[in-house]
């Protein structure tokens, strides 16, 4: 037995379970009011149902009723206060939190800004020294906090979010729930006051909460979730068991990814744009591939069409990729096997000279070596307006 | 036995001389290409909305053909202050996209060379006077309605007349012309 058990004491968690670090579960939503909060309080009722030492760190209930119903009977910490110019502000006490040593701690919005003359600046700072100290933590996130899709969302939705996590923190988590809730429903729940007060209502249904607005920010939150879960079965693949690493050789449910493969011609603009077009119907990404013969140089043409192409790419939020190679095949395969790509997209090629002839096309080699990726050769427009004219 | 010999070392330059050839002329005759004269002006057709004029299309269409010359349609795309220039901008491609593909198409069936840009900035100007201080361009097309066609108002042609280091064609408007290529126009699987 123990020492801890035996004088009657808890042990720590960290003893509890040795040097483990806590489990993060975060509740991912598409914005304020589908329920994320109170989904992590139903999960932290169940766990104190079931004996578990469950606390709330930090709840933020917004006013609103039915949350703050749910919290009852959920032991809370009180927060602590700090005066910054002249202003009362209350945060999250970390230190209150690690002392008590709880079995799992819930902690409403992992985006937030502490305030200045905090521990650290940003909750999720916090938050990762209390995963350190062995705590299970239950969180809640909007999607627009999310670094890498900061931009985007704004873009989409014209409002800059300024608080934002690294993505990592979020691929870092034990598991993430998405909280669905369709546009309709959602809107009808801010029409009934169950998300703001009836004053800010109208100049939400004006601002952020329009139905184009929340369709493309489910459309991001559903598509974020499916990338993690692609992630972590590509993470099974390298150290999981023999029944994960068969789970991994499935096919891929979810996630396509494109590859087009480019050269610094005018006409490859084309295959660009068309390829585009298909990974926006696919929701995927898409990957630009130039494979350039080692030495090869470039004409001035060739410079500006190059430059044009990376503009291109970025204006699209393409990713474009050089490699050196004399091998284009074997250089498309090892990109495509490293990036997961699911479908490539080739322009005509230019008519083979002497013993290349004889070559088998590269995109039956592709098709050979990459089984199970889609393989398109994009036509030749040009070709067919000349054919027109004849 | 000499004759034989002959005709072995005759066949193998032959063959010698076929595999050289094959390997040096690619087919479909690129040597009567080559004699024709490349293309040597460049004319920039920039855009920011959904359409074009026509007229300002057949301009370029016309002055390419007259001058054996390039045509560059821009889609200038604008990026909002709050956001990194380099930011994507999937809302604007999915409206100038098509249109680029329209124009491309069209002038390619017209049997004139085209080679497409994207111009990003802050306005449509800050989009073309970055896309004039990257490349040259020998003509630049815009038309003078003001209608969002191309993005332009009358400050900026004014600017555009007194910094662009080209020649500009400004098109008076037509108000009975109200003829456009828009993005519906593209054809195919686009």
């Amino acid at each position: 037995m123990s020492e801890a058990i035996a004088s009657g004491e808890s042990p720590s968690p960290a003893l509890r379970s040795g040097e483990r670090r806590g489990r993060l579960k975060v509740f991912l939503g598409m914005a304020a009011g589908v329920g994320k909060t109170f989904r992590m309080l139903i999960e932290g009722r169940v766990e104190l149902e079931a004996g578990r030492d469950v606390v709330v760190g930090l709840l933020e209930t917004h006013g609103r009723a039915e949350t703050a119903q749910l919290a009852e009977g959920l032991p809370i910490l009180p927060r602590v206060r700090m005066t910054y110019r002249q202003t009362m502000i209350e945060e999250m006490d970390l230190r209150a939190i690690v002392v008590r040593e709880p079995e799992i701690c819930l902690i409403d919005e992992l985006a937030h800004t502490n305030a200045p003359g905090s521990e650290h600046a940003k909750r999720y700072e916090d938050v990762e020294e209390i995963l350190a100290a062995g705590i299970d933590v239950l969180s809640t996130l909007n999607i627009q906090h999310l670094e890498s899709l900061n931009d985007h969302i704004t873009e989409l939705s014209g409002i800059r979010v300024r608080e934002t996590i690294p993505d990592a923190i979020l691929g870092r988590a034990d598991e993430v729930v998405l909280i669905d809730l369709t546009p309709e429903a959602l809107l009808d729940r801010l029409r009934a006051g169950k998300i703001y007060p009836s004053e800010r209502i109208d100049a939400a249904l004006n601002n952020f909460f329009r139905i184009e607005n929340l369709a493309a920010l489910r459309e991001v939150a559903l598509r974020q979730v499916a990338e993690e879960v692609g992630a972590k079965r590509l993470t099974t693949e390298l150290v999981g068991s023999r029944e994960e690493s068969l789970a991994a050789d499935a096919p891929q449910a979810v996630g396509e990814r494109l590859l087009a493969l480019v050269e610094p011609y005018p006409g490859t603009q084309r295959l660009v744009r068309r390829a585009w077009r298909s990974a926006h119907r696919l929701g995927a990404e898409l990957d630009l591939l130039w494979v350039r013969k080692p030495g090869q140089r470039l004409t001035a043409e060739n410079e500006r069409s190059l430059s044009a192409l990376r503009q291109l790419a970025s204006v699209l939020g393409a990713k474009m990729f050089e490699e050196e190679s004399d091998d284009v095949a074997a250089a498309v395969v090892e990109h495509a096997s490293r990036r997961g790509t699911t479908y490539i997209l080739v322009g005509r090629s230019r008519p083979a000279r002497g013993v290349a002839r004889l070559r088998v096309p590269l995109p039956q080699r592709l098709m050979q070596r990459l089984p199970g990726v889609d393989v398109r050769i994009v036509a030749d427009r040009s070709q067919r307006a000349s054919a027109d004219v004849q | 036995m000499t004759m034989l010999v002959i005709v072995v070392v005759v066949a193998a330059a032959g063959i010698a001389l076929g595999i050289a050839a094959g390997y040096w002329l690619p087919p479909h005759g690129r040597l009567a290409r080559r004699d024709r004269p490349r293309p040597v002006r460049r004319i920039l057709l920039p855009f920011t909305g959904e359409a074009i004029s026509r007229r300002s299309f057949e301009a370029a269409v016309r002055l390419a053909k007259a001058e054996n010359a390039t045509v560059m349609p821009a889609f200038l795309a604008t990026v909002p202050m709050n956001l990194p220039l380099e930011t994507p901008l999937p809302v604007q491609c999915a409206r100038g996209m098509p249109l680029l593909e329209s124009i491309e198409q069209r002038l390619i069936s017209q049997g004139v060379p085209v080679d497409s840009r994207v111009g990003r900035g802050r306005t449509a100007r800050d989009a073309l006077r970055r896309l004039l201080e990257q490349e040259h361009f020998d003509r630049i097309i815009v038309s003078a309605d003001e209608d969002q066609h191309s993005g332009l108002g009358y400050d900026d042609l004014r600017w555009l007349l007194e910094r662009a280091p080209a020649e500009i064609l400004i098109l008076r408007t037509a108000p009975e012309d109200t003829r456009q290529i828009s993005s519906n126009a593209v054809s195919g699987h686009f």
